[in-house]
């Protein structure tokens, strides 16, 4: 590697051998960043026995995949995932080093900057070059709707963390990628923090980040039972239930299926927003989606900005007869 | 445990964040008339700290890096039941980045001196980084755990922390003293009694300044925050909707005809 060009790394997290998808995506945003200036892209895979994945990050962009393989690393622990790559981080440097906005890179990145002494910019949308050739990081702000673009021009790494589904992963079928053995060594010290258990829950729907139609409720659909409308809607469209925080706050929903800034990032070729007011921490995490449908009673409300096809009109007048002619046509 | 340190940091009240304005010239953002609240996960920090006082006694210190009126803010913490506070306030303090602020919240710990236990929110409803608590774990030299929704005392310093992770839970045992920071889920911060107002009102909140903490004025602030806001918008999101008008019926007609179109139904 030339050390005038710039390389930009991408931890790719796994747990328990399943790759986290936000590691593609991210690839395939470093692919895009990389070759509008000629740079180079690195996949870092630490764990153990997990060398079978290598093909899917060269697969999905990575030049380089450096593979650091030891016990110590399985399951992720924080201190000894940050010894390797401020290890790796120094060897190396590289410019540019982005990692997924997860339980694991939130808590991992800010305590790995604090190491190297630089700057993180935290819960990404977007990245771009700017004229001077740093890293430009567009970070949704507070209230309002402010969207902040933060740089870090005297600190390297520039390190991000990215939100989940802000970008999206590609493929790159004739690439390859190279494999680069990282010795983890001297081996993991083992004062720290220890796993003493580890309950997965397998989600038994579809993940909203994955739907290609999602049907969003908000607060004006008003109690759980009228949820039942937004559940009963999203199963005849074979899509996945989202909301805004309060439905969660209330309990009419999972945690999980909230979207915008503290939930997740979803871009589905259909979103039917219903009772949502548009505030901005929720759009943030839609306004990629395809097609945008809102349906809200107050001709006035924000979120029509944001949409494709707008509904002023009381949910309750739509929602039943739509459902009725859904399930007409499809013969229930 | 003798001592628990909760970092709280005063925000503005999320309910009046229509508020909001930006100021064109600076650039930054206006929030003049905008109340402050502690940000209102730290107190379940807080009550998680208060919980473990009850069983093990000791004392609970809040630990807030803000500009010296933010002791009305702490006097809230004060009447949940922490037993004093240490407000961080210097002019050179201004403009820090969550590096820069978890460096100075450290000194703020080493300058209280020994402690079992530091508690943080995971986030902040402002910034929303939830870098701190890591960073603070850096520079303390201590493990750091973040995304807790159970706690419970092993004895022999030693907590079991439970981590939300994606689709699981995620239980470690943490060698104490530890920097931890805690979700929602953890508890339900207690209400204030109106004896805790009175009994805060008397309560000591040390005010100290970097003359006091000794950081490196080029460790602080603008100067030693290596990330720079390089833009700052009121974000509008465009699109050119188009209204979908008539009786319900065709409303719900039009609307299918669209799902069809966008080959979400065949
Ligand atoms: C730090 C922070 C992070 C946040 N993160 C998120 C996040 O990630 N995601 C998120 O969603 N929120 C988030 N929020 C909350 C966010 O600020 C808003 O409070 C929330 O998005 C509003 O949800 P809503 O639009 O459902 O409710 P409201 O704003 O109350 O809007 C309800 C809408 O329903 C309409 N309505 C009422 N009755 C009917 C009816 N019968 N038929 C049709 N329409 C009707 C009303 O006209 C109104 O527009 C966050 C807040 C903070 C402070
Ligand atoms: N200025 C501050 N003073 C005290 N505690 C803070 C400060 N900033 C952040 N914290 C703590 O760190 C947590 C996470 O903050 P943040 O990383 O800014 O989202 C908060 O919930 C607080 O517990």
């Amino acid at each position: 590697m030339n050390d005038n060009q710039r390389h930009i790394w991408v931890f790719t997290e796994q747990r328990g051998g399943a790759l986290h998808d936000v590691g593609l995506e991210l690839l395939s945003k470093a692919r895009a960043l990389a070759d509008e200036v000629g740079g180079t892209v690195s996949a870092l895979l630490l764990g153990s026995d997990v060398s079978e994945l290598t093909d899917r990050l060269a697969g999905g962009g990575a030049d380089t995949v450096y593979l650091a393989e030891d016990p110590g690393l399985e399951p992720y622990r924080l201190l000894p995932y940050t010894s390797v790559l401020e290890a790796m981080v120094s060897e190396h440097r590289p410019e540019v080093l982005l990692m997924g906005a997860t339980a694991m890179g939130v808590e991992l990145a800010p305590r790995l900057a604090a190491r190297l002494g630089t700057g993180l910019s935290a819960h990404c949308i977007d990245l771009r070059w700017n004229d001077e050739g740093h890293l430009l990081q567009v970070v949704p702000g507070w209230g309002g709707g402010v969207i902040a673009t933060i740089a870090c021009p005297n600190h390297r790494p520039q390190m991000a963390t990215v939100m989940p589904g802000a970008m999206k992963a590609s493929t790159f079928p004739d690439r390859e990628g190279k494999i680069i053995r990282v010795d983890v060594s001297p081996p993991m010290e083992d004062s720290g923090p220890q796993v003493v258990e580890i309950k997965t829950e397998t989600p038994s729907e579809l993940p909203l980040e994955k739907a290609d139609v999602i049907v969003a409720g908000g607060w004006g659909i008003g109690s759980p039972e009228k949820w039942g409308l937004i559940e009963e809607l999203a199963r005849l469209l074979g899509g996945a239930v989202g909301a805004t925080r309060p439905p969660v706050d209330e309990g009419w929903t999972e945690e999980g299926r909230m979207i915008g800034q503290s939930g997740k990032t979803v871009r589905p070729s259909l979103y039917i927003g219903i009772g949502i007011s548009g505030v901005m921490h929720h759009v943030v995490g839609m306004d990629q989606s395809g097609h945008i449908v809102s349906i809200n009673s107050d001709p006035n409300a924000e979120i029509f900005e944001t949409s494709d096809t707008i509904i002023v009109e009381d949910f309750n007048k739509i929602l039943p007869p739509l459902i009725a002619e859904l399930k007409a046509r499809q013969g229930k | 445990m003798e001592r628990i340190i909760v970092c709280v940091k005063p925000v503005p009240d999320p309910k009046h964040w229509d508020k909001v304005s930006m100021d064109p010239e600076t650039q930054t953002l206006k929030r003049e008339g905008i109340p402050s609240i502690i940000n209102p996960l730290d107190k379940h920090a807080l009550e998680a700290a208060l919980t473990l006082r009850e069983v093990h006694g000791g004392e609970v210190i809040l630990l807030s890096m803000a500009p010296p009126f933010a002791d009305a803010t702490l006097r809230e913490g004060l009447a949940m039941g922490a037993d004093r506070a240490v407000l961080l306030s210097d002019r050179v303090f201004a403009g820090s980045d969550t590096l820069a602020t978890a460096r100075i919240l450290a000194a703020g710990c080493r300058w209280i001196g020994s402690f079992d236990l530091v508690l943080c929110g995971n986030l902040t409803v402002d910034g929303s980084t939830a870098q701190v608590c890591s960073q603070l774990g850096e520079f303390l030299d201590l493990p750091s755990v973040m995304h807790v929704v159970e706690l419970s005392d092993e004895g022999g310093s030693k907590l079991l922390a439970t981590q939300k992770i994606e689709n699981g839970l995620c239980t470690l045992r943490v060698p104490l003293p530890a920097v931890l920071s805690v979700r929602k889920e953890l508890n339900k911060p207690r209400y204030i009694p109106f004896t805790g107002i009175l009994a805060a009102e008397s309560k000591e909140i040390a005010l100290l300044s970097n003359a006091d903490l000794k950081i490196n004025e080029g460790l602080v602030g603008l100067h030693g925050s290596p990330t720079q806001m390089a833009g700052l918008e009121l974000k509008k999101f465009q699109r050119a909707g188009e209204r979908l008008e008539g009786s319900v019926d065709e409303i719900v007609q039009a609307l299918v005809e669209r799902f069809y179109k966008l080959g979400v139904l065949s």
